[in-house]
């Protein structure tokens, strides 16, 4: 094999060595950190328990180099994927014709496992996305992350994450993926831990980590019978592979033999996905998830690890859709899971959105949300809208977080000024420097820190009228400024234009917005599709459950996503913290801004490349000959996905949900903002509901008492009881009877047989002393005791010669 | 085929510890940095050597399975005899050495390699090397320790290597007696003498059990060949399987296996049942107390924690291996019709040592139980991957013996190094080390992304075949229970391990999570610093195995499968 990095068919494998080889430069080459007080303020002085230890922070080389390494590696990514896009759209017949190649893996002579890469449309798709996306947020981290006194190790992680998800998207077999899969889930743990002081931080590592390992176990085993049905795992071999589909199809399952052989393969693998893609009921993870800093976040919510849950699905369809046909109306048993867990999820996580008052987490229920949309969407077979959507919603989500992050750094910004200016009422006069540099200590000691030491200058901070205190005050722990409090905000469009606007592009295509946004198109393709299976072909069943659910979940989305920006941006400030938010100046917010405007653009546009082509209007005018994206995805699978007629009511509903949305939205939020102290009227008119939304519906708690504590408790049972008490204690009852039974032998031996032994012994003393008697020294009397002996001597062996004779014979 | 070396190298890779303990014994217990320097030149003699004859293997392998296929294809076989699986394993040894040693009993010194052993000569090696630079600096009797660490080594290594079953036999016993004393005299001051009774006597009863049967397979297999199967031996000397002189009395593997493979051990000698159904489950499970088959677990846990670090490693890393390997060579290599029989309800054994293990890891707070009872955990795979009794169940069960001997002397490795420098192992109470030990928590981290089967470490490419392997066989296997028959079970079972597994990543997290991460308590532990450079080329020296395996698993399973395939052979699977 000739290999020829300028033939697209071996250029995918540089795509993900980039990311990698940055990953191990970092690594390698910034660990030589210079030793600085924990209480130091490059350390972000977060740390005075250390007791003046000495801590590594990495030096400004390393700090650099980490930034230029990490940048020059996912650009070269970006820039190859650029060129195999190049390639790919020039190709002829392409999806039937593919890049590829691969090498050996495994080669034991008899059997073999090959490694390699494929791109296909579906690839080519994700490698528009993938990025894109990771380029922004690496370059939104260099601002992000200015201070941290640990960037280069981010670098060196984010680069991992980034290598991983381009492994995963351009790997030519399921174990290639799974290995990026799991790897993406251990920088995924390292990440959201990375402030790892923080027991809140790692505990959701942890969660996210052992959350998604119970749903990878699961996938793993759909793997390894996968195997074992085929003898390879090539997703050319397999889902471009009449035959294979067929044959697994008609072979009855191991277990639940009422399944076929691919329907419980579909199951395993989907198990996989709900655990990685945050679905109900693994969703639980997600929402922690973001105890990582922001542009974690943005990688695990878009770019990366939900997606390539929703990604591996896509790209294995025709093995869940074998034996179906979802556009008859015929669906199999992951099918149907795909479409209930989908539509189900959907509508879930929207309502719990609705309630949160946390930025970020209101956006972590709307990932889980709009992944259910695909979900759905996979499950009634609109392969393409889902691939769509896939796309669409990276953008903008990717989008929405960034901008969240900004916020929140904003936050922190104005609340440093306020702790500042407390301190400089406080007569600390030495501190007016601080001032000037407060954009550069603060982000590490904001994000981690309990905030104990600032707490005592917030209680002394006099309050102006009319702005009220909206801390937490939870009993036990020191009132603590939440800078991702959206009660905290308001009023932020004043001092950060253009974060408001880019979050408001953002979140208008997540809403749906019709005609102009993103997310319209891709969301309404998936109702499309619903739609016509249910009404149009009267399928009704898993189809209907899937439209009505999905409207709804679109309604709330719109809602939800208003209530956030109103909360956040609009009116006036509620804290005097939001009232001197802001990125402050230099390169941190041109770097933060950049990535934020760019995703904008494609928030707003990604959209158009999919407009049906018989759309009224908009088609002729986005799809003159046909509908691009559906037309190039399409020959990803042999049988190309058929595509609808275009039909108004769908639209007329996927509109009016997101207009209504949007409309109660502005209605509650924008058109009288909340003010200073005021309740969220959302409290008032839900009621009792609202706390079991604003509690997520007590899942944690429910999955706490379920699962965790049983577990623990069987844990306790078998280690205490069986191991320590049974199995111990049957060594134990077997030590005592052997004791027992030694006892008894150690007596018996006194008794019997050392008193047979000292009974010899004394009986021979006793013969020695009568002995001893014999020897009087008279000579006579020697001779006469010998000669009475010959004479016994010779007697006796007369006789015994006799008796000898006569026995004999 | 792979070419023997000028010298005898097993028989030097043996001796090397034996002769240093030796010198060592007569050095001046002062000079505790020559007695070091002794100890550590012998590890790296015998690691060196295990590493020339493990790349013969590697680069030998492909030629190895084309010689095996061959085999297979012209079937050796001649009239009655069926030579076939013999000859393959017979073919598959080098750098044999044969020498007579007590002739009128049939017992030869007979050693040599094949492809199931080789990884564990290496893994031996590489744990010696390691388990000298932690004990470092132990100064309480050190010329003692070396010597009896160096004979704990050249104990393990000679059974390994044996080809004889009596010769097998004299090392085990061997290694227990330094393993005893190790235990009792440097041991854990709070559990050692306990710990190591409770060792001693498992490991020794287990043996005799095993002994008793063996002895009963060579009387067996003597009566065979001067009976009935005379033409057989006859047949097997013809074609250079055997040697010329030998006697039908004998202790030598090849020669059992011979008469394994002609049944000689399918005669009914209680009821109607045969000889090998009855001795399998003593001889197999009399090996597999030492690889921690529940319910005989119980010495292993007790044993490490009690254990000076070098020693939990050798232990855990190796002699726990011992106890499979044993088990498959003398168990289902032997007795094939008795595996067939017995396997499928052993394996329920295994998958209790897979959950069980890590729910009882997962309840420790003492440090080192919870990778004692990981270890448990982990040799349930091994045994499941027996179980199977298909090649890539047992590829993987060989890959994992590797795996988790590296991966579990790490982890006792990083324990150790906390420990010294703590003086507790109590998990609530440690806390932020990955600031003051940064070497340790990655290393650690490593060690636990291979025991959770994170992909791109060893873990992943022994569990894996394992898992593929029980879907494989479970078709095939069923568990006669009197009337009833238990199928298709092996997918259950194989399912409810791999929940087993997530159970580990839960407890290595926690453990990593409160040991490395979180805040550092500079007032408890005021001088706990980094560790040192030795200890950091350990760290690395059984880290990188780890990776390597992991990400290039075809250096070592083209070897385990021309090691397993005589196996399969035997047990009529191809």
């Amino acid at each position: 094999m000739n290999v020829d990095f300028s033939n697209p068919n071996f250029l995918p494998w540089l795509i993900p060595v980039g990311p990698l080889l940055a990953f191990l430069i970092i690594t390698l080459a910034t660990n030589r950190s210079k030793l600085v007080p924990a209480t130091s303020p490059e350390y972000g002085g977060h740390h005075p328990d250390y007791n003046g230890m000495r801590v590594p922070v990495v030096s400004d080389a390393g700090r650099l180099l980490s930034i230029v390494v990490g940048m020059i590696g996912i650009l070269a990514a970006w820039v190859i994927s650029l060129t195999v896009i190049g390639h790919a759209l020039q190709a002829e017949h392409f999806g039937e014709e593919v890049f590829a190649s691969s090498l050996t893996w495994m080669n034991t002579g008899l059997t073999e496992f090959r490694m390699g890469v494929l791109v296909d449309p579906l690839t080519t798709v994700m490698l528009f996305m993938v990025p894109l996306a990771c380029t922004m947020i690496f370059i939104y981290s260099i601002g992000y992350m200015a201070h941290d006194p640990r960037q280069a190790r981010f670098f060196s992680l984010i680069s991992l994450f980034a290598g991983a998800m381009l492994t995963l998207v351009v790997a030519d077999n399921l174990l290639l993926l799974f290995v990026g899969w799991e790897v993406m889930g251990l920088c995924s743990y390292l990440l959201i831990g990375f402030w790892f002081e923080k027991e809140s931080a790692y505990k959701a590592a942890i969660k996210a980590f052992t959350t998604t390992r119970v749903a990878d176990v699961i996938m793993l085993l759909g793997i390894a019978y996968l195997y074992m049905q085929t003898g390879t795992l090539s997703f050319r071999d397999i889902v471009y592979n009449g035959a294979v589909l067929e044959q697994l199809a008609a072979t009855p399952a191991i277990i639940f033999t009422s399944l076929s052989a691919a329907g419980l393969i579909g199951i395993f693998l989907i198990i996989g996905t709900i655990g990685k893609s945050a679905q109900f009921p693994l969703h639980v993870w997600l929402p922690d998830a973001m105890e990582g800093p922001t542009p974690v976040s943005a990688m695990i919510h878009a770019a990366a690890m939900v997606s390539a849950g929703i990604y591996a699905i896509i790209r294995m369809y025709p093995l869940f859709a074998a034996g179906a046909d979802p556009s008859h109306g015929i669906l199999n048993a992951p099918l149907t899971l795909m479409a209930i867990v989908g539509a189900f999820t959907a509508l879930f996580a929207a309502t719990i959105a609705v309630a949160q008052n946390d930025v970020k987490r209101v956006l972590a229920f709307s990932t889980i949300s709009q992944l259910g949309f695909m979900m759905a969407a996979l499950g009634i077979g609109a392969y393409v809208a889902a691939a769509f959507h896939l796309i669409t919603h990276a953008f903008f989500k990717a989008l929405l977080f960034m901008a969240s992050g900004s916020v929140i750094h904003g936050m922190e910004h104005g609340e440093h000024h306020v702790h500042a200016h407390a301190h400089g009422k406080a007569g600390h006069g030495a501190h007016a420097d601080e001032h000037a540099h407060d954009a550069e200590v603060h982000p590490i000691s904001a994000h981690t820190a309990e905030h104990g030491g600032h707490a005592g200058a917030h209680e002394e901070e006099p309050h102006d009228a009319g702005i009220g205190d909206q801390r937490d005050t939870t009993p036990g722990h020191a009132p603590a400024f939440d800078p991702q409090d959206m009660m905290n905000m308001g009023g932020l469009r004043k001092t950060m234009p253009v974060t408001f606007i880019t979050f408001l592009l953002g979140g208008l295509s997540l809403a749906g917005l019709p005609l102009l946004t993103a997310g319209f198109w891709s969301k309404d393709e998936i109702l499309a599709g619903a739609f016509y299976g249910a009404f149009t072909e009267n399928f009704l069943g898993a189809y209907a459950i899937v439209f009505i659910c999905l409207v709804l979940a679109a309604t709330l989305t719109a809602f939800y996503t208003m209530r956030q920006i109103g909360l956040t941006f609009w009116g006036d400030a509620r804290t005097h913290e939001a009232q001197h938010a802001s990125l402050g100046k230099g390169i941190i917010p041109i770097a933060m801004t950049t990535p934020l405007i760019i995703l904008a653009f494609f928030a707003v546009t990604a959209g158009f490349v999919g407009v049906p082509d018989d759309f009224p209007i908009l088609g002729s005018l986005f799809s003159p000959e046909y509908n691009w994206f559906h037309h190039f995805i399409g020959p990803t699978l042999i049988e190309e996905p058929v595509s609808h007629a275009f039909n108004w009511i769908p639209v007329l509903f996927g509109s009016a949900a997101a207009i209504i949305g949007i409309y109660f939205g502005w209605r509650l939020y924008w058109r009288e903002p909340l003010k200073a102290g005021q309740i969220d009227p959302l409290v008032r008119m839900l009621g009792p509901l609202h706390a079991t939304l604003r509690n997520r519906y007590y899942i944690d708690e429910l999955y706490q008492s379920v699962f965790v504590r049983p577990a623990q408790a069987f844990a306790r049972v078998t280690s205490d009881f069986v191991d320590r008490g049974i199995i111990d204690g049957i060594l134990a009852l077997v030590a005592r009877i052997f004791t027992w039974i030694g006892d008894f032998f150690k007596n018996l031996n006194n008794w019997l047989i050392d008193g047979v032994g000292d009974g010899v012994a004394e009986l021979i003393l006793a013969f020695g002393v009568w002995f001893r008697r014999l020897q009087t020294g008279r000579v006579q009397q020697y001779i006469l005791l010998a000669a009475a002996a010959a004479i016994l001597i010779g007697l006796i062996f007369a006789v015994s010669t006799g008796l000898l004779r006569a026995a004999g014979g | 085929m792979i070419e023997p070396f000028a010298f005898p190298v097993l028989s030097t890779i043996v001796f090397v510890p034996i002769i240093a303990a030796v010198i060592i014994l007569f050095l001046d217990r002062e000079k505790k940095d020559l007695i070091r320097g002794v100890a550590i030149t012998a590890a790296f003699i015998v690691f060196a050597l295990a590493l020339a004859i493990f790349l013969s293997f590697m680069n030998g392998a492909e030629a190895q399975a084309a010689a095996q296929q061959a085999i297979l294809d012209n079937a050796a076989d001649t009239g009655d005899a069926r030579l076939t699986a013999t000859r393959m394993f017979e073919d598959g040894l080098a750098f044999v050495e044969d020498v007579s040693w007590v002739e009128s009993l049939g017992i030869r010194y007979r050693v040599g390699v094949d492809g199931l052993n080789a990884p564990m000569i290496l893994l031996t090696g590489m744990v010696s090397v390691a388990g000298v630079l932690v004990s470092w600096r132990i100064e309480d009797r050190t010329k003692e320790f070396m010597a009896f660490f160096l004979l704990l080594v050249a104990g393990v290594l000679g059974v390994f290597l044996a080809m004889d079953m009596f010769l097998l036999f004299f090392f085990y016993e061997l290694s227990i007696f330094p393993m005893y004393l190790l235990i009792a005299t440097w041991g854990w001051v709070q559990t050692r003498e306990y710990a190591a009774m409770k060792l001693t006597l498992y490991i020794l009863v287990g043996s005799v059990v095993a002994l008793v049967g063996v002895i009963a397979m060579v009387v067996t297999a003597s009566n065979f060949f001067a009976g009935e199967g005379a033409t057989v031996f006859e047949a097997a000397k013809a074609a250079g399987i055997l040697p010329q002189g030998a006697g039908t009395f004998s202790f030598d593997m090849t020669q059992l296996m011979l008469a394994a493979e002609n049944g000689a051990f399918n005669i009914p000698i209680l009821g109607d049942v045969s000889f090998a159904r009855v001795w399998f489950p003593f001889v197999f499970l009399g090996f597999a107390v030492l690889a921690g088959v529940f319910p005989f677990h119980n010495w292993s846990p007790d044993g490490h924690v009690a254990a000076p670090t070098a020693v939990s490693m050798i232990h855990a890393g190796v002699l726990m291996k011992l106890g499979a390997y044993a088990a498959l060579r003398a168990g289902v290599q032997l007795l094939p019709d008795g595996a067939q029989v017995h396997l499928p309800w052993i394996v329920f054994l295994t998958l209790i040592n897979v959950v069980y293990g890590a729910f009882i890891a997962f309840r420790q707070r003492d440090f080192k139980y919870v990778i004692g009872f990981s270890s448990v955990s982990h040799m349930g795979l091994v045994s499941m991957g027996f179980a199977t009794m298909n090649l890539t169940g047992m590829t993987g069960a060989g890959l994992q013996m590797f795996s988790h001997g590296a991966m579990t002397a790490l982890f006792f490795g990083c324990v150790g190094m906390v420990y010294d420098r703590a003086h507790t192992r109590d998990i609530p109470s440690l806390g932020g080390f990955a600031k003051v030990m940064p070497w340790v928590a990655i290393a650690f981290i490593v060690g636990g992304l291979t025991s959770m089967g994170m992909p791109g470490f060893s873990g992943f490419v022994a569990e894996f075949p394992i898992f593929v392997g029980m879907f494989q066989a479970s078709p095939a296997i069923g568990l006669e229970i009197g009337s009833f028959i238990l199928e298709n079970y092996y997918s259950i079972i194989v399912i409810l391990a791999a929940l087993g597994i997530v159970i580990t990543a839960a407890y290595v997290l926690r453990v990593t999570g409160q040991v490395f991460f979180g805040e550092f308590d500079r007032t408890r532990f005021p001088d706990v610093d980094d560790i040192t450079v030795r200890e950091r080329f350990v760290l690395v020296f059984l880290g990188s195995p780890l990776v390597i395996l992991g990400l290039a698993p075809w250096l070592m399973a083209p070897m385990i499968e021309n090691g397993v395939r005589p196996v399969l052979a035997i047990l009529g699977v191809n």
